[in-house]
């Protein structure tokens, strides 16, 4: 199958936006850019850019694999998917506040209440709690994949905490001191003011408990140093200027979470937290959690404190969720989607059960809860015995299932052992949500680096890369 | 500052300062073995001590006194709680906890003592490397503290890095001194011999001193000279009168933050006093080894203190 490439289109043509970077390509030879990649690990490894990696029993501390070839994108296929994105977030939002209001969309026959009502991911205690400015996600990455020329498709949508943001930072950083030569003649769009972005959009959204004197306090609550992503709560607290907390460091007073400091105790305003809504708070969720602040979810209802991204919207990230997007979009923008979903199979209806079964090796199969590339099926990739044994789990629960069309991924030129080769990307633009939509031109570009593999995931092997937009 | 963090910083500066100074002890090992071929083992059991091991390695290698078998416990030994390796990790563990109090340049010149020693302590250190491998962790520790000072803001986390660089300092000089006067040289007889006069000056090479001392107290290595110069010299960086001085000052810094002087400050003040009211000699006669001893228990309660009032843990 013939896959379309960022760089070359489908085979014989340089596609515009790398027509620049190829000149500057021919002039290099392979060493030059093996030499550069060497560099380019040895500072991240020094800057400390590592991703613990959970395995058999130990707890390997690894680099997430770089590449130093960009993926290059036009001014016009960035507003495209800039618009497309947009729209896309703020419907989810409207979503969010219709399920834990007034459920429109189920009596409008669009979702079924059932498939939100019975949800694990449905939030009960939100019911009926206004977020401060009426944002549910602050922060939301949009996984997209392409296939063809303008032919973009949004694979998952992630609302509940999407990570990623500082590699998107740090590949930046890493490439401009790698290639310094390739941004005086490239016009690309700058990234480096995303954390600046997120404080302000988290700022503009303080809870009714903050009286308007001075500037709300920010605050970023990491599970800890152990957590696979603890490198991006930290980097993003550190470029914030906020304070990195854990559980320890917090508690409930007066009505206000407060954090334990060498004077005392201070109130938090908007917290952004990197734990998930199970571990948010031990009364009111998981009552083992010892990550969570007990009493957090009666200070955010009484409205003592702004919880970013807000519990509950884990529900518009289901992927049960996800196949009625384009019904979403239009019941709430009253538009069509810009972005198309990717054509999808919900297990739980007996029609398509029995197509995903019959049609296994053609397609992907996930967990509608799962996320990081867990427990998933890619049909193509997957031995006999593999699927015959997905079938079964299948079968035994098939509602926790969805079914996709392997799609043919875009690929783009990654520097292997033994030169450029073609890998499959896909892309994921960070949204910041306040009275608007802001999104850093660009993303987190994520690279298979097997040849032919389709799985993205740092959590299994993937790789990142720099990702440029362009300004014209 | 949240109260962890003063915690964390405080720490990673020690844990900097306490691999400095197993280096320095090392060194100080190496060369007293050095000139004296005969009874290499007197001096490795009383370096171990120094540095705290002296039990945990008796309980893995018996009385076998080898500088071999010290040194590698002294860098690396996983038996070795207190090993140099250890020291190096826990700070780089706090240097991660505390990553948004330190600039860029000061964690990454921690990270990269991590990584530069975790790669060749991976395996033993051949004694032909190993004066380079000294110099080079004494480099490494200067260069973080180099960064602190050129790099951050004169805030609480300044103060915090300081008063950990110098609490600590002040607890190995003590330390030191102790083994050398109290383990090294239990015989009186021996007091102002040949072997007492080498042993001193080795020690002060370690230091970096060696040259400062002629200058000061020409070639009278006596008890009391050095016991002035190591415990009494406020121009001496490493005395115990020059840490605590610097350590009060940082405490002071804090103390214009968190308004007035606090139970820290009261016990460090008492730690100075108790250090100025008497000359080198009279500390002698009443009996150093009880003098520095009590020193470094009045240091560790010090410790404590700092970290109840600023909160350290909940």
């Amino acid at each position: 199958m013939a896959h379309f490439d960022e760089m070359t289109g489908f085979g014989d043509i340089t596609r515009q936006p790398y027509q620049s970077y190829e000149t500057w390509l021919k002039e290099v030879d392979t060493d030059h850019l093996a030499k550069k990649a060497n560099r380019a690990e040895s500072l991240f490894r020094r800057t400390g850019i590592t991703f613990a990696v959970y395995g058999s029993d130990e707890v390997d501390e690894r680099l997430i694999p770089f590449d130093v070839v960009p993926r290059i994108m036009s001014a016009k296929e960035w507003a495209y998917l800039e618009k497309g994105v947009t729209q896309r977030v703020e419907a989810l939002n409207a979503f969010l506040h219709d399920v834990y209001h007034g459920q429109e969309i189920f009596k409008a026959g669009i979702v079924p209440e059932e498939l939100v009502l019975n949800n694990e991911a449905y939030c009960p205690p939100m019911i009926g709690v206004e977020p401060p400015a009426g944002v549910y996600t602050h922060i939301v990455g949009t996984d997209i994949v392409c296939t063809g020329e303008g032919d973009y498709f949004v694979l998952e949508d992630n609302a509940r905490t999407p990570s990623g943001v500082s590699y998107m930072l740090e590949n930046r950083e890493t490439m401009m001191q790698m290639f310094p030569e390739l941004f005086a003649q490239m016009k690309v769009r700058e990234v480096a003011h995303y954390p600046e972005e997120l404080r302000r959009s988290l700022a503009s959204v303080p809870p009714p408990v903050f009286d308007g004197n001075g500037r709300p306090t920010v605050a970023v609550l990491t599970p800890g140093i152990h957590n696979s992503a603890y490198f991006e709560h930290s980097f993003l607290a550190d470029q914030m200027g906020a304070e990195l907390v854990d559980a320890s460091d917090l508690r409930v007073k007066n009505g206000r979470v407060v954090m334990r400091t060498t004077t005392g105790e201070e109130p938090i305003d908007v917290l952004y937290r990197r734990i998930d809504d199970d571990f948010l708070d031990p009364l009111t969720f998981n009552p083992d959690s010892l990550l969570g602040v007990p009493g957090i979810m009666d200070v955010y209802r009484a409205g003592g404190i702004t919880i970013a991204n807000a519990p509950g919207t884990g529900i518009a990230d289901d992927k049960a969720i996800y196949s009625y997007m384009p019904e979403i979009v239009r019941f709430y923008t009253g538009n069509d989607a810009i972005l198309p979903n990717v054509p999808t199979h919900r297990c739980r209806e007996k029609d398509a059960l029995a197509y995903t079964l019959d049609n296994l090796a053609d397609l992907v199969v996930k967990e509608v809860h799962g996320s990081g590339g867990y427990g998933m099926l890619v049909g193509t990739a997957a031995s006999g015995k593999e699927r015959d044994d997905f079938a079964a789990k299948l079968l035994a629960k098939p509602e926790n299932y969805i079914a996709q069309p392997t799609l043919s991924l875009s690929t783009c030129p990654i520097l292997t052992k033994a030169g450029l080769a073609p890998r499959h990307v896909d892309l994921r633009p960070f949204s910041l949500v306040s009275d608007k939509v802001k999104i850093v031109p660009g993303g987190l570009t994520r690279v298979a680096l097997t040849e032919g593999s389709l799985v993205v995931n740092s959590s299994q092997g993937g790789g990142t890369k720099d990702t440029w937009v362009l300004e014209a | 500052m949240l109260g962890k963090t003063a915690n964390g910083l405080t720490w990673m500066a020690r844990y900097i300062e306490r691999a400095e100074n197993v280096a320095r002890l090392i060194e100080a090992g190496s060369r007293m073995s050095l000139t004296r071929q005969d009874s290499e083992g007197t001096e490795w059991s009383a370096i171990l001590t120094a540095s705290g091991a002296g039990w945990a390695f008796e309980e893995h290698h018996g009385t076998d006194f080898t500088a071999a078998k010290a040194v590698d416990f002294l860098m690396r030994d996983p038996n070795n709680p207190g090993c140099l390796l250890a020291a190096v990790e826990a700070a780089r563990t706090n240097g991660r906890l505390v990553r948004t109090a330190l600039t860029r340049e000061v964690w990454e010149a921690v990270n990269d003592m991590y990584l530069d020693l975790a790669s060749v302590l991976a395996k033993p250190v051949a004694r032909r490397d190993l004066p380079d491998m000294l110099q080079n962790i004494r480099r490494h520790s200067a260069l973080i503290r180099g960064m602190v000072s050129g790099t951050m803001l004169r805030n609480e986390a300044y103060d915090f890095l300081w008063l950990g660089t110098f609490l600590e300092r002040a607890d190995q000089t003590a330390r030191m001194l102790d083994v050398k006067y109290y383990v090294l040289l239990p015989n009186e007889d021996a007091v102002g011999s040949e072997l007492d006069l080498a042993q001193w000056q080795q020690m002060l090479r370690s230091f970096g001193v060696n040259r400062a001392f002629l200058g000061v107290h020409g070639t009278e290595y006596t008890a009391a000279n050095m016991a002035d110069f190591l415990i009494l010299d406020r121009r001496m960086p490493r005395s115990l009168a020059y840490c605590t001085s610097n350590a009060a000052r940082h405490l002071e810094h804090l103390s214009q933050t968190h308004g007035g002087d606090s139970e820290a400050h009261r016990k460090l003040a008492k730690i100075r006093e108790d250090l100025s009211a008497r000359p080198a000699d009279t500390i002698i006669r009443e009996g150093l080894h009880e003098f520095l001893d009590g020193f470094v228990v009045k240091i560790s309660e010090l410790s404590d203190t700092i970290a109840k009032i600023y909160r350290f843990t909940a």
